[in-house]
């Protein structure tokens, strides 16, 4: 008799592998695979949030990343980040002031009338979520012209490339807590240098959201909005833009762009409180971050950032509120693959239960004869 | 071994860049200076799923150098997918080194969920792998006060834990990761093996490294150092049983030995239940002598 364990382990990889290849080609003749561009555009969405979960700002890797996992947002990102671990840290950026992000689209909340005004660019917020029949076979010169159309009735006039940020105007009225410039000195809390040991501070808790599922951070957070948390937020100002990215010159020292960053940010506004006992009470802000075009995840993150800020100092009183419970659980690539290791062989540990569970039994039918 | 991957030069050797290397080596004197206390490393991430393995997989690659022997298992056996997956890859992004199906001729072994049943010697090293390296974690969910507990040798809620399994069911019902005392203080979860592995962790020659990726976490047990598994005096820590009704031990249906860990499964022939060897080399090496002792008697 042969010995049992699945034999040929490598050959079934190996087909299995080129069996998933298949079904991303199985149009055969009828398909066409698709370019990168393709993917960074026409699935602007999908690239957006494979791009922040990777945690790797690298727009043509992203996409193939999406390509090769067929789609699939938790393997994507998955990928990109281990191609990380492969590259070392050459520089640090110093710190980047969002009010310089060139604005596609930014809202506000709070105020009908912001600085600089709303802009809502683009978005679905108040599309109806209808059917587009006519996109089913839409034509190369038809998707073409959609493109020709719109650069040629862009009205002239003159927007400015950036905007005043409105939590400035709430901090000018006492309404927001000046800002803590001690904060902005520290060195951030890096987690892909450094292990998280509780408590952490703030600057890691962002720095794992900033990367976390977004689906993730979306269900912690919605858990705080339905009533497991009292965060009331109010967006302040979300904005989705190009953020110039600023390195040293190797000679001058000078800071210089090195190139930009498509990004979202969302600042809520929340609950007032006291910074300490017998001071001025002001709203509390909490903020939220990641790279691409992913509103959700950047408005999930500010109320989770706001709800953890609540925790870590007063103790947390539901699971929003606990940074080890949201922390360590927002991580897609950690969470997916936890998930799928359940599928591999537990031949061994199961032999284990079985003996105990039997040992058990017959316990029990001893004690009740 | 043959491979299925062929050797990708667009990745550094070991795949992991230098920096992550260094840092797990010197997570790993720190481990080896604490046993059993485990030392929170920054945990790269590898091109496999968090669980798979990846917490061993980056101790191998920061260890291994060419010229050294790797053998990687799951479940005992050299064969199953994901050891052969994890060795590929290893041999795919370590070109020089060599990899073994046997215990005694490797000098380097990544396992899940197994010690071999061969005696390891001095000059090997295991890297097991590890999902959960906090054995506090069945009775206290947050880190933070884990730690503390760990810091104070604090068990008690393990020990209650134990005494209420048995009260409850006149067994203690931990199968397999039994938390097991290293060297007079720390107590670790030692990985998914079974409690028949849990006595080769005692007084082991060869260093034992425990790898979690995902809980970015390093401990170790290292030579000659004392491993207990946590009980009480009158209730004597028992291994899996593999005894039947009649009191006679099963013996492994394909090398007949009967001093094995043991896989059981259902015979397609017969539909009867059989038993094997779980470790497949041990297996074979039994295989092999049996019919030497034929050939020769």
């Amino acid at each position: 008799m042969s010995y049992v364990a699945i034999k040929g382990g490598g050959k079934a990889i190996a087909g299995s592998e080129a069996l998933l290849d298949y079904l991303r080609c199985e149009q055969g003749e009828d398909g066409s695979p698709l370019d990168m561009d393709t993917i960074e555009h026409q699935l602007r969405f999908l690239h957006s949030r494979v791009i922040s979960e990777g945690g790797l700002y690298h727009p043509k890797l992203a996409a193939l990343t999406i390509k090769q996992s067929l789609g699939d947002t938790l393997e994507a990102a998955f990928v990109l980040r281990a191609y990380r671990s492969t590259k070392p840290r050459l520089m640090e950026t110093s710190l980047l002031d969002s009010r310089n992000m060139r604005v596609i689209r930014r809202v506000s909340a709070a105020f009908k009338d912001i600085p600089g005004g709303q802009v809502l660019g683009p978005t679905t917020d108040y599309s109806l979520r209808m059917m587009r029949m006519d996109l089913l076979d839409e034509s190369p010169a038809a998707f073409q012209n959609i493109a020709r159309q719109w650069l040629d009735d862009i009205p002239d006039v003159d927007i400015p490339d950036t905007f005043p940020k409105v939590v400035d105007a709430l901090r000018e009225d006492g309404l927001l807590p000046p800002v803590n410039n001690a904060a902005t000195e520290q060195v951030p809390f890096d987690i892909t240098r450094e292990p998280m040991i509780f408590p952490v501070p703030r600057s890691a808790a962002l720095a794992t959201m900033a990367r976390g599922e977004t689906g993730s951070l979306l269900g912690i957070a919605y858990s705080n909005m339905r009533g497991y948390g009292d965060i009331h937020p109010t967006v302040a100002e979300l904005r989705v833009g190009y953020l110039p990215v600023l390195l040293p010159h190797p000679i001058t020292g000078e800071l210089i762009e090195v190139g930009e960053i498509l990004m979202t940010e969302c600042e809520v506004v929340a609950m007032y409180e006291s910074e300490n006992e017998g001071e001025k009470p002001t709203f509390s802000l909490g903020y939220g971050a990641c790279f691409g075009h992913n509103e959700v995840k950047a408005i999930s993150m500010s109320i989770l950032d706001r709800a953890l800020q609540s925790g870590m100092k007063h103790g947390p009183s539901n699971p929003s509120e606990d940074p080890e419970f949201v922390l360590l659980h927002v991580d897609g690539i950690d969470s997916m693959g936890f998930c799928t290791h359940y599928k591999m062989p537990h031949y061994v540990t199961f032999q284990s239960d079985m003996d105990r569970l039997r040992t058990t039994q017959g316990k029990s039918e001893e004690a009740s004869k | 071994m043959s491979t299925f991957r062929q050797n990708n030069a667009a990745y550094p050797f070991g795949f992991l860049d230098e920096y992550a290397k260094k840092e797990i080596r010197r997570t790993v004197l720190k481990a080896i200076a604490i046993p059993g206390y485990q030392v929170p490393y920054s945990s790269r991430e590898m091109p496999m799923g968090r669980g798979f393995g990846t917490g061993g997989l980056q101790l191998t690659l920061s260890l291994i150098g060419k010229g050294e022997t790797l053998k990687v298992i799951d479940q005992g056996s050299d064969d199953s997918v994901n050891a052969v997956n994890l060795r590929s890859f290893i041999e795919m992004t370590c070109p020089g080194i060599n990899t073994t199906a046997s215990t005694s001729e490797s000098n380097l072994i990544q396992s899940r969920h197994r010690i071999p049943e061969k005696a390891l010697r001095e000059d090997q090293v295991i890297v097991l792998q590890v999902p959960y390296p906090d054995a506090l974690v069945i009775v206290e969910p947050s880190e933070e006060k884990r730690k503390i507990m760990h810091g104070e040798a604090d068990y008690s809620r393990l020990l209650v834990k134990l005494y209420e399994d048995i009260v409850k069911f006149d067994e203690i019902t931990i199968s397999h990761r039994y938390p097991t005392r290293i060297n007079g203080h720390y107590v670790i979860d030692p990985s998914p093996i079974p409690r028949y592995d849990v006595p080769k962790l005692h007084q082991s020659k060869a260093l034992i490294l425990f790898g979690a990726g995902r809980e970015k976490k390093i401990y170790a047990v290292p030579p000659y150092t004392d491993a207990e598994p946590l009980v009480f005096d009158d209730i004597p820590f028992r291994v899996e049983s593999f005894i039947d009704e009649k009191g006679e031990r099963h013996h492994c249906s394909r090398c007949g030995t009967h001093d094995s860990f043991l896989d059981e499964f259902i015979n397609p022939d017969s539909g009867k239940k059989v038993y094997q060897c779980s470790d497949s080399d041990y297996c074979d090496e039994h295989m092999t002598s049996n019919s030497q002792e034929v050939i020769n008697g």
